[in-house]
């Protein structure tokens, strides 16, 4: 039945067709690999290496703030944490009752830990506990053998050694909130920010953000599959924020703070030579470092709804009226315009009348100073002199020419929380209020009253371009930057000088500010200085009654201001005073004068101070 | 020639196959540096692999020593006996991973399945050539219902990389036996047409989305395309010369799934690129070839049948295993032979080289 020979010749063409299609079918298989590893390798090798790399960033340490005189005034200071590797314990709460033991755990954060726990990858380390004491520190560290999986982890914090002293100048920086986030997506910096958790709130800290910051390094890690980190592959360090030098001087800085001690109210101190400011103090403060470390709630609602507005940076955004303090500049303007002369002559009963008008504008002094001229009208501060030169004048005139002061406009200093202050004009009260310009606005406007508003950096900064002739320079907080091992000064912004019709007047109203310091607050000061004082009323005197402070609720006493400079002859300090609520200008805020320009002005080391 | 004279060398009396033994070594030695590899380095896990080597050889060379004559008596007993256990699989088996294959016998843990591997070729062959070749169609009928009810069996637990491979078996004895083209033509037909009732009747719901899945494994990132896509970055992130031994970030990091059992070959084409994985292929139709060759040396039609088709059932697994994991066929549970860790399979492979060797060996005293 079977022919074998016909089989196996059969078998054998079947074998051999067998083979080939074998053959093809492996060389399918070859095909496809060559288009894998081949064609397609430089994607496949992407995606491979996307698998498996892990790019994290590395936080740069932020730049530190120093005084004008190298002094810290915002570092960086380490802080420990306890951290813990879920996967690595096995019975957790007994390990937290036993850690507990050696190291206070307090129910909320035990409580935060255990929350944050279910929703955490069971390798990655997760903070139990923060801020740990120097002693916390070491009693875990003997013990640490007995918690595999938990150990301390150092940070850097911001830190400001000189607490409220400093607050509104440098500001603080705080947790990235969703705001903070947005604006750096805006500006394309958030890819900067991947491994920093805090910034810039305020001041200095908010403006300067970009020096201070730095550039983030990273660290190139091989994970596998569960995203546990294997290797280091890469280290690309961080570039560290440029270290800063501000224009104050710390111990003017403290000085002008304990002056103010319990006290609301502002000091701010200028070099006028380049608008530098040497001290800024608003009055109360808080101390920034409960910023850093995250404020609760209740403290915050407490600083918040504090009526005497410790939030407030009262030297920039405080708008007082400038009251008396503005009268050497009136009385520059009545000069330049010819509405008064050097030897102009005023009598003053006590009171102005407008021509033909029955109302009275009383002078502070009830029974008038009799006759008087430009340098008396500000050594004893005439209102009546000044009720008729702003008539004269008239306010717009008045406002063209205190807007080169820098009135009614932000000095440009470099914090962010700055307001512009008011300055009036017949247009400015119809576009805000759709009214009318009275005279009797005008009148007020001659007294530094009314209408007219003026941060106390405002103030600084007009006196200061009084004593500096004309020359202006914009207050700026910034004197250097450090770039690694070179500082660079930053450059000083001068504005063209104010040019007056005869530049002699300048001498006469310094002259006359220099007499008003040294008839008074400055007589046996060993070095020459100029000043003017002011008290704002806070609220309107009726007509023909006399002002009582001391039968007046406090909120409603007059602001104390002072503005001053010294020496008379080659002005390095400026400064200005405003004491909410303190009564007299000259009594009250004329001694917080005279002690800051003292302290300046007879340190032993104010001449290395350049 | 040397096969007709009297002159017996070493490996004639020992029943070996020297050209086969020395490719079969060669793909395991590789084997076991690949497993090394992909194991993480676990240098147990290699020893066991290598254990179960050295098992499957000694099972390799107790077969070779077995007459063929035998295997045919035994053939039909066997597959009977495999049949009856693989009904005891599907009323009494050990539910797995969604899959019904183990058979609990006490003690020890056995598939039914891989002893039909064995059994089924066999019977095949023996059945078809008690008849002429080529075949007459009357005949097929019962090699239908042979092929059927163990691949249906098998399907049906479900273990689709098993049946595959049984059924491919058997047709590969059908198609060696010469049978004409235009019956293997409508056979396919009947295959194609069978399809979908395989699709909407015989599928379960995971092998459904495995094919849709190869389709377009992308569209199933994290879920049932990452095996498929991590192990083609693996494969394509390789390049021509692969990263080194040890060195593939894939599989080292784990990102191939199942990497040093039915996933394999994707740590192969990583560590050692197109040049290691076309070495190992050529390694494979090396072996292929030569048991083709004995195939064709063979003296009877059973012998000649049974080696071709264990021959081309190794050949099988190759092809659906690489082809799985290179991402051209659906990912059906086929291990890559003799690299793969595991010992079931090895088994079974290399009790059909065994076979394989016997034939050859056994050849003169073969009674026409």
């Amino acid at each position: 039945m079977h022919d074998h020979a016909a089989e196996a010749s059969l078998f054998k063409r079947r074998a051999l067709f067998t083979f080939f299609s074998v053959f093809a079918l492996l060389s399918v298989l070859v095909v496809n690999l060559y288009h894998l590893q081949v064609e397609s390798y430089k994607d496949y090798a992407t995606r491979s290496n996307d698998n498996r790399i892990r790019v994290v960033p590395i936080a740069p340490s932020r730049g530190l703030i120093y005084d004008r005189n190298g002094v810290l005034l915002a570092e960086n200071l380490p802080f420990y944490s306890l951290d813990l590797v879920p996967e690595k314990i096995s019975n957790m709460s007994e390990t937290l009752d036993e850690l507990g033991k050696l190291i206070e755990i307090s129910e909320d954060e035990r409580e935060t830990f255990t929350e944050a726990l279910k929703f955490h990858r069971r390798f990655k380390p997760l903070t139990l506990k923060n801020q740990l004491t120097e002693e916390q520190v070491a009693i875990f560290s003997v013990n640490q053998h007995l918690f595999p999986g938990i150990t301390v982890e150092a940070g850097l914090k911001r830190n400001y050694p000189f607490g409220p002293q400093i607050t509104h100048v440098l500001g603080y920086v705080g947790k990235i909130n969703i705001r903070d986030r947005a604006q750096l997506e805006r500006s394309d910096l958030w890819k900067n920010y991947a491994a920093t958790k805090d910034i810039g709130k305020q001041g200095v800290e908010k403006f300067y953000e970009s020096l201070l910051h730095g550039k983030p390094g990273h660290l190139e890690e091989e994970v596998n599959n569960r995203g546990r980190a294997i290797r280091t592959l890469r280290i690309v360090p961080p570039e560290p924020g440029q270290d800063i030098y501000l224009t104050l001087d710390l111990k003017l800085q403290q000085k002008a703070v304990e002056l103010l001690s319990g006290l609301r109210g502002s000091i701010v101190a200028i070099d006028p030579r380049d608008g530098g400011v040497l001290a800024m103090v608003s009055s109360p403060s808080y101390d920034p470092n409960q910023f850093v470390q995250g404020i609760n709630n209740k403290d915050y609602s407490a600083l918040l709804n504090d009526k005497s507005r410790p939030l407030i940076n009262r030297a920039t955004q405080g708008q007082y009226a400038p009251a008396s303090t503005i009268k050497p500049h009136l009385a520059l303007l009545g000069l330049d315009e010819k509405a008064i002369t050097e030897h102009t002559r005023v009598w003053d009963p006590g009171f102005w009348q407008i021509p033909g008008v029955e109302r009275k504008y009383r002078d502070w002094k009830r029974w008038g100073h009799g006759w008087v001229n430009v340098y008396n009208a500000i050594t004893e501060s005439c209102d009546t002199f000044f009720y008729e030169l702003a008539y004269k004048v008239g306010v717009d005139h008045i406002a063209r020419f205190m807007e080169q002061f820098g009135f009614g406009q932000n000095t440009g200093i470099d914090i962010f929380e700055e307001s512009a202050g008011n300055m009036p004009s017949k247009e400015w009260k119809r576009l805000k209020y759709n009214q009318a310009w009275y005279i009797g606005d005008t009148i007020s406007v001659g007294i530094g009253q009314g209408y007219w508003t003026a941060t106390p950096l405002q103030l600084a900064n007009a006196v200061g371009i009084m004593a500096n002739k004309g020359r202006r320079f914009p207050p700026h907080l910034l004197r250097s930057v450090k770039n690694n091992t070179t500082t660079v000064d930053s450059p000083i912004n001068e504005l063209p000088p104010i040019e007056l019709k005869n530049a002699r007047n300048w001498n006469i109203i310094n002259e006359a500010m220099r007499q008003t310091a040294h008839k008074s607050r400055f007589t046996d000061a060993p070095y020459t200085a100029a000043m003017k004082t002011g008290t704002a009323q806070v609220i309107g005197v009726a007509e023909n009654t006399k002002y009582d402070a001391s039968k007046i609720a406090e909120h409603f006493r007059d602001n104390a201001l002072v503005v001053a400079y010294a020496p008379f002859e080659d002005p390095k300090i400026v400064i200005s005073v405003v004491m909410e609520n303190a009564g007299w200008g000259g009594a009250n805020a004329g001694p917080v004068a005279r002690a800051i320009l003292d302290e300046y002005m007879l340190r032993d080391t104010w001449k290395t101070t350049p | 020639m040397s096969r007709h004279s009297q002159y017996q060398t070493i490996w004639q009396r020992l029943h070996l196959d020297l050209p086969l033994l020395l490719g079969l070594l060669a793909v395991m030695i590789f084997g076991l540096f690949v497993i090394y590899s992909a194991s993480g380095e676990d240098l147990e896990m290699m020893e066991r692999q290598l254990f179960r080597m050295l098992l499957s050889l000694g099972i390799m060379f107790t077969m070779a020593q077995i007459n063929p004559e035998a295997l045919k008596r035994w053939a039909l007993p066997i597959y009977l006996a495999g049949i009856v256990l693989l009904l005891g699989v599907h009323f009494f088996g050990e539910i797995n991973k969604g899959a019904q294959r183990w058979l609990n016998l006490g003690f020890m843990e056995f598939q039914p399945s891989e002893l039909i591997k064995l059994a089924f070729p066999i019977t095949m062959a023996w059945y078809i050539s008690k008849f002429p070749l080529p075949p007459k169609k009357r005949y097929l009928a019962g090699a239908a219902v042979i092929l059927l009810v163990p691949t249906l069996l098998i399907a049906k637990q479900p273990d689709l990389g098993t049946s595959i491979l049984v059924a491919a078996s058997g047709i590969f004895v059908l198609f060696l036996s010469g049978m004409s083209w235009a019956i293997l033509g409508s056979f396919t037909v009947a295959v194609l047409a069978f399809l979908p009732i395989l699709w909407y009747f015989l599928m379960h719901d995971y092998q459904r989305t495995r094919v849709l899945t190869l389709l377009d494994p992308e569209q199933d990132p994290l879920g049932a395309g990452y095996h498929i896509i991590q192990s083609k970055i693996a494969i394509g992130s390789g390049g021509l010369w692969g990263k080194g031994w040890l060195d593939g970030t894939q599989s080292q990091l784990e990102f191939i799934p199942e990497r040093h059992t039915d996933f394999i070959f994707a740590v192969i084409g990583e560590e050692f690129g197109l040049v290691g994985s076309i070495l190992l292929l050529i390694m494979y139709l090396y072996i292929i070839g030569r048991g083709l060759v004995i195939a064709s040396q063979a003296q009877t039609s059973f012998a000649r049948l049974l080696a071709g088709s264990i021959t081309l059932t190794f050949f099988v697994y190759v092809f659906v295993n690489i082809g799985m994991v290179s991402g051209i066929l659906p990912v059906v549970g086929v291990p890559l032979p003799l690299v793969s860790y595991g010992g079931t399979s090895m088994l079974t492979l290399m009790t059909g080289f065994g076979i394989l060797m016997s034939i050859h060996t056994h050849r003169r005293f073969v009674d026409r």
